[in-house]
């Protein structure tokens, strides 16, 4: 599996960590509840398909980066820094 | 008062010698991340070209020459490698010295890019890697930074800690791609 780092270009798997569920970019406010929180915290998809996780570029440029990817048929649909991704939302 | 000693990082490892591929390391020199402030790029780069002669150099590339040089180093960050770092630069950037942090080594000749291809999953020859280009990438399993300086010589940076694992398997590529060309 090749990652496409939106700095260094496409790179291999090896150079990448893996974090998780992509919704860690998008914490709760301190005060929205035990039920959101549990949800946060412990609650995830597990889709046969697309899904959205945070990588680290640990090897290489040390850029946390968004993925794209469908979990069925191993393709990456998209790569995006996480820092952009983050100002999107604000 | 007892009297220490500066011993580089492949003191009594280098240089070495395999078919026409050496490596040498590079003098300890003063080593300095510049990390530019939120909106200080262009003002880092001309505060950089003014003090010290180059640019802030952009993604995967470097700028300046031998003794005085700047190597991207990651996302927002730059390695300064040579000169001391002008007060000037404090002003744009967050300036950390990192002297002794790192082990720095030369691989120069014919066959650098064969040895390498067996180290580093990244294509490194001279049609994708120009000289000035450099990236972040993995050598076996150690995080690396590596340069193109010349037509068959990069400088390639590693932690101190990894010294001399990073001699021992650049040494045995060496050895390998020797062994494949040899008589």
């Amino acid at each position: 599996m090749r990652i496409k780092c939106p700095h260094c270009g496409e790179r291999d798997r090896r150079e990448f960590y893996y974090v998780g569920d992509a919704v860690a970019l998008d914490r709760p406010d301190p005060d929205a509840g035990d039920v959101v929180w549990d949800d946060y915290v412990h609650n995830r998809d597990n889709p046969a398909g697309v899904t959205r996780d945070l990588w680290y570029h640990e090897s290489g440029c040390s850029t946390w980066i968004v993925v794209t990817r469908n979990t069925v048929t191993h393709e990456i649909l998209k790569t995006e820094l996480a820092s952009k991704v983050k100002e999107a939302m604000a | 008062m007892v009297d220490l000693m500066a011993k580089s990082p492949c003191d009594g490892l280098l240089p070495v010698e395999h078919g026409g591929v050496s490596l040498s390391e590079i003098d300890m020199t003063v080593l300095t991340s510049v990390s530019p402030y939120k909106g200080q790029d262009k003002a880092l780069s001309a505060a950089l070209k003014e003090a010290h002669g180059m640019a802030f150099p952009g993604i995967n590339r470097a700028t300046g020459k031998e003794g005085a040089r700047a190597i991207w180093f990651g996302q927002g960050q730059a390695m300064l490698i040579g000169p001391d770092p002008a007060s000037s630069l404090c002003v744009h950037a967050a300036v950390t010295d990192q002297s002794d942090a790192w082990v720095l080594v030369r691989l120069e000749g014919g066959r650098a890019e064969d040895v390498l291809a067996r180290l580093v999953p990244v294509d490194l020859r001279q049609a994708a890697f120009k000289r000035g280009h450099t990236a972040r990438t993995q050598l076996q399993h150690m995080m690396i930074s590596v340069t193109r300086t010349g037509d068959s010589s990069f400088l390639i940076m590693a932690f101190r800690s990894m010294a001399k694992t990073l001699v021992h398997d650049l040494e045995t590529a060496m050895r390998g791609v020797a062994a494949r060309h040899a008589g």
